[in-house]
């Protein structure tokens, strides 16, 4: 449980300042005065904020996964670690390359600029359904491999873990076809600047989210 | 205590809230059914949350009707009690308390209290309610699978969760885990409008510090579901797998008839640390919206501020954080490593210095006083007393020492229903009898209330006062019948058994009693009028009550003070709403003052 605790105090340590400094030196009891504007800043806009809240709870999950990952290798004596096929390091390579098409994407919707923001858009999609792919090529080799799910926890968390992370993206790519959607409706690169940047930056998000689960698996 | 006086302009925010595009219905369907009005869904939340635990309490009257006549009841054997234990503990816990404080309660007074036309994502506040409605289904559905529901208990501990020989292994396991799921996937949507509605659609001068106890309760306990659900989520994800794909990740190696069962070397203790992990928050879940509904309903009653409403902020955020790292005190007996028991009794411990700074406040805003023993006053009082009595038991079993022989006896089952069934059942009382007035625009019966509250302030006290000794002799929970440890175990032991049964039939009735006065008066209460209680908060100064769609007129208010100015000195009457401006208040005659 020492990584979710550690995930829990800094976000707790974030929070717990954030709340101090807007309620010790307030006077709620005064009518008039007081700190009136404490609003969240201007840059955090209400579906900017909304993602931010989604990513801490997806972290959550993961944290907590990751935590249930140690403890098993600890508390069983059964741990075999899995060999981390090459394809892996492909899937990672395109994953990363989503992820900047994306970032492109959203830097042509800021430039106003429609093609561009099109053209990204759809490569990074594109990846994101590749690198899934590439996922289940993953499963489906290490099963042949004779690597089962329930032949050995090991196993059972690299499934786990790699499927949960490949629910998530799909996840976004719902969001993601949505998005595509306004696009094919004639929606401007400014109307659309919003949705990219939620994109990407849940993208990019889910990439760290890999390296850290490539990261375990590869050192354990 | 308020300063009267001076320049108005002074309160204008430099950023103006931006309005709301409230979606219109426009057909009977997305008005009653697939509304996307907060206040809709907060209505649709709770006859769900009270519809199934009035179910669940049902199963809890069946448990007694074992426990004090045993042998009677020839319906109930001891597959069909451990179903009956382990749905009642569940839809207490997650479908009734969870989802009716914030998810009914959250609902209908975020937008109102904090000044806001509706929740940030109304779409996604309406997927919120159906994922929640189609997971009652599901957990209903196992009712009629064969073997029937988990019978395992509400903290479905693997191994004896899947095991041969633990009822509904088959089908009842897997809904149970399918339907916290979907859940805990509504939770997360609804959760997320919350946070959201309250951080960015406060109206102009609704500060954070100028927020009712009650929002900030819900807004804590959201966040801490909202962190604290996704470790239920891997457990229940996990189960799943151990259950239908053979993995092994909390089952064990096991024999049956010497034959070696398809699992091995999984860990039931993982399973605990992330069942507990959720399972503690969740308390706190339950408790900080509680305490910010209680917190309201004092000092409106009493017509005094709260005291120490600084303090009361600081103590729930830290409540909130304290609570993630206690839930060991869960496993003391579990086979963890022994030095965290120590670790764990000392947050445990600390934990009492915030609670015991709400409840000397609590206490301190009734001191001198005007106090009104309107209903939700009752209830509002009989809260701190259960809630007191439930902590105080908590300290004894919070020590690793003292836990020990008390573990699985019924004095834990006496704890945690007096500090977490009884005393949030209370609040959620004192906020409808409260409340009601604005939801349905009529009171609720004095006199049938008044019944209610002695029946199930008193009674509630009969039935679960005794369980302490009952646990003190050693009488173990979850047992269908006592069997071969009877010898260990009084003869007086039944009688307390029986008396505490008849005690509960009773308290259930007037439960029955509670849902036939919120259903008539719905017709024929009085006329309550906008503002019954005299009270501050922005819900009570809407043009319409109920308030209709939108919350306000068409201005948004404008706050210009916190919400407990009640009886501040000088002024004409005892309580002056967070919308009026300093320069409009009424000034008492020149040397009236009151006293």
């Amino acid at each position: 449980m020492t990584i979710t605790l550690v995930f829990l105090a800094a976000l707790l340590a974030f929070f717990l300042g954030w709340i101090l400094s807007r309620t010790v030196n307030v006077e709620p009891w005064v009518a008039d005065g007081g700190t009136l504007n404490d609003r969240l800043p201007e840059i955090l806009t209400t579906p900017r904020v909304a993602l931010a809240i989604f990513l801490a709870v997806a972290s959550s999950l993961f944290a907590l996964s990751i935590s249930a990952y140690h403890m098993r290798m600890e508390f069983g004596h059964d741990w075999l670690a899995l060999p981390s096929p090459v394809l892996l390091w492909v899937n990672t390579a395109i994953l990363v390359l989503g992820s900047l098409a994306l970032q492109w994407s959203w830097n042509a919707a800021r430039r106003d600029d429609a093609v561009g923001l099109r053209r990204w858009l759809y490569v990074g999609g594109g990846l994101t359904g590749a690198f899934v792919v590439g996922q289940i090529l993953v499963w489906r080799d290490l099963n042949a491999g004779g690597y089962y799910m329930t032949a050995n926890p090991a196993n059972a968390f690299f499934y786990f873990l790699t499927s949960l992370h490949a629910l998530h993206l799909l996840g976004g790519l719902v969001a993601w076809m949505r998005v595509v959607k306004r696009e094919r409706d004639g929606a401007s690169p400014e109307a659309m600047c919003s949705g990219v940047e939620l994109c990407t930056i849940y993208w990019h998000y889910l990439l760290v989210i890999w390296f850290i689960l490539f990261a375990l698996l590869l050192t354990t | 205590m308020a300063e009267l006086g001076h320049d108005a302009t002074s309160y204008a925010p430099p950023r103006e809230q931006p309005e709301m595009e409230l979606p219109h219905s426009h057909s009977w369907w997305t008005t009653y059914v697939f509304s996307q009005d907060a206040k809709t869904i907060a209505i649709q939340y709770s006859v769900t949350a009270i519809s199934v635990g009035l179910f669940a309490m049902f199963l809890s009257i069946m448990i007694r009707l074992q426990l004090g006549f045993p042998n009677t009841f020839s319906l109930i054997d001891p597959s069909s009690y451990l179903q009956y234990v382990t749905m009642h503990g569940m839809i207490m816990v997650v479908y009734l308390l969870t989802a009716l404080f914030l998810g009914g309660f959250g609902n209908y007074f975020i937008p109102l209290m904090i000044g806001a036309r509706d929740m940030a994502f109304p779409y996604l506040n309406m997927l919120s309610f159906w994922f929640y409605f189609v997971s009652v289904l599901v957990l209903m559905a196992s009712f009629f699978v064969p073997g029937g529901p988990t019978g395992a208990g509400w903290t479905l501990y693997p191994p004896q969760l899947i095991s041969e020989g633990t009822p509904g292994i088959h089908g009842g396991v897997i809904f149970m885990m399918v339907s916290l799921g979907i859940f805990i996937i509504g939770f997360t949507m609804g959760g997320l409008n919350y946070i959201v509605t309250i951080l960015q659609y406060r109206t102009r001068g609704m500060t954070l510090m100028r927020m009712p106890l009650t929002i900030w309760g819900i807004f804590l306990a959201t966040m801490l579901a909202l962190l604290a659900f996704p470790a239920l989520l891997v457990a229940a994800l996990m189960v799943l797998l151990d259950h239908l794909a053979g993995t092994s990740f909390f089952m064990p190696t096991m024999f049956s008839m010497g034959e070696q069962l398809p699992h091995e070397g999984g860990s039931p203790l993982l399973f605990q640390h992330l069942f507990w992990f959720f399972g503690h928050p969740e308390v706190y879940i339950v408790a900080l919206p509680a305490f910010g509904v209680v917190s309201d309903i004092l000092a409106t009653h009493a017509r005094r501020n709260i005291f120490g409403y600084r303090m009361m902020v600081w103590a729930l955020v830290a409540i909130g954080g304290l609570s993630f790292v206690v839930w060991a005190h869960h496993m003391y007996v579990s086979g963890m490593n022994p030095y965290f028991g120590f670790l764990f009794a000392t947050t445990t411990l600390i934990i009492a210095v915030p609670t015991a700074i709400k409840v000397y406040n609590w206490v301190l805003t009734l001191w001198h006083g005007n106090i009104r023993l309107e209903l939700p006053m009752l209830f509002a009082i009989g809260f701190i007393f259960t809630f007191i009595n439930g902590g105080m038991s908590g300290l004894f079993l919070g020590n690793v020492t003292v836990d020990v022989p008390l573990a699985d006896t019924y004095f834990v089952v006496g704890h945690f229903h007096m500090v977490m069934a009884l005393a949030p059942v209370m609040t959620i009382y004192a906020a409808i009898y409260h409340w009601y007035p604005k939801i349905t625009g009529r009171m609720l019966h004095e006199g049938m209330g008044k019944i209610h509250f002695w029946v199930t302030f008193v009674g509630a006290y009969a039935i679960f006062y005794p369980m302490h000794y009952l646990g003190l002799a050693g009488v173990p929970r979850r047992y269908f019948a006592y069997g071969e440890t009877s010898p260990f175990i009084g003869e007086s032991v039944q009688h307390l058994n029986a008396f505490i049964t008849v005690a509960a039939v009773l308290v259930a009735a007037a439960q029955l009693l509670f849902i036939y006065n919120l259903i008539r008066s719905r017709k024929h209460g009085k006329e309550a009028g906008p503002n019954p209680w005299n009270a501050t908060t922005l819900e009570w100064q809407t043009e319409h009550t109920p308030p209709t769609h939108g919350n306000f007129g068409k201005e948004l208010p404008v706050v210009y003070r916190w919400p407990y100015d009640y009886s501040v000195p000088g002024a004409k009457y005892d309580f002056i709403p967070q919308n009026v401006p300093p320069e409009e208040v009424e000034m008492a005659d020149e040397g009236a003052v009151r006293t």
